[in-house]
């Protein structure tokens, strides 16, 4: 068995408000020096076998069919060890 | 002569099908109920993807959706031209499914938006918004948190230069949608998508802010009527 990790990120262009009131709330509580957030999505993946090369194929096609839209949002997928 | 017959699509967690189905009924057409789980549209001449929660939202408004057994069969129709209409989660839905460019994000005040809504028609030329006139302003119901139009600067470009912007927001934008886009249609006109609600502005009663919703229905009755 092993974890796939799959981080779903709006892409830059795309406003995330979200992300802005995080940034906003964080001097209010005393953290100084935060020039910007974005908020993404994270998916740990359990999947049966080695993490070989098809498999990390496969949940790239997953991430693109339903873990992101790739319309507003950019991925990326690696191996936890 | 029988009744047109518009299908009303319900998933779980659907909140306007009800309003949707009566909105139907009330222009004079057969509302048929169509069920997420089946792969049939029941031979329907139309479909109307109303708004709620559909899965609960779960990981993006539509995304659950739209691999739903009844979208295996609404998408390749709809592609072959069978009129749908999506308002709200129903937008957002045919933007997951990749039958209108785009997508619905966030509102950019992060607030849910709750009121009456000032929209301009700038496209009569669909099989939803005939009965209207070009330019002509209607208000309709708007109850959104995630209703902020986004598509990349050129699809933003063919959009405008092919008219199929069919919605725009007059009067403040609820959303910061880009362009105060409210509805877009596909290339063939059959297929439109919009935030506002239709189904909930037919009738005085139940205190909308207007009957401009009543011309969705008419429009697509009497495309199905003349066909």
């Amino acid at each position: 068995m092993a974890r796939v990790i799959v981080d779903v990120m709006l892409k830059p262009e795309i406003l995330d408000p979200q992300g802005q009131a995080i940034a906003r709330a964080l001097p209010r509580l005393g953290f100084s020096g935060v020039r910007d957030v974005r908020q993404g999505k994270r998916f740990e993946v359990e999947i049966e076998g080695e993490a070989d090369e098809a498999a990390l194929a496969e949940v790239r096609k997953m991430a693109e069919t339903l873990l992101a839209n790739t319309v507003i949002e950019d991925f990326t997928v690696r191996v936890e060890r | 002569m029988n009744a047109a017959r518009v299908g009303v699509v319900t998933f779980p967690g659907t909140l306007d099908d009800q309003d949707a189905a009566r909105a139907v009924r009330l222009a004079g057409a057969e509302a048929v109920p169509l069920w997420h789980a089946d792969h049939d549209l029941k031979g329907v001449d139309a479909v109307f993807l109303p708004g709620g929660f559909s899965y609960g939202d779960y990981l993006r408004c539509g995304a659950i959706s739209r691999f739903s057994p009844l979208m295996d069969e609404l998408i390749p129709a709809a592609r072959a031209g069978l009129p749908v209409l999506g308002t709200c989660n129903g937008f957002q839905i045919l933007c997951e499914a990749h039958l209108l460019p785009g997508a619905l994000t966030r509102n950019e005040g992060l607030h849910y938006i709750c009121r009456d809504q000032g929209i301009r028609v700038e496209n009569n030329g669909t099989a939803w918004t005939a009965d209207f006139e070009t330019g002509q302003e209607i208000t309709l119901p708007v109850k959104h948190g995630e209703g902020r139009y986004v598509a990349d600067a050129d699809t933003l470009a063919e959009l405008e230069g092919s008219g199929r912007v069919v919605f725009r927001y007059v009067g403040g934008n609820p959303n910061g949608s880009l362009n105060d886009i409210a509805g877009i249609t596909n290339e063939a006109g059959n297929i439109v998508g919009l935030m506002p609600h239709p189904e909930h502005a037919v009738e005085e009663l139940t205190g909308a802010p207007s009957v401009d919703g009543r011309g969705f229905f008419t429009s697509i009755l009497r495309k199905l009527v003349n066909a």
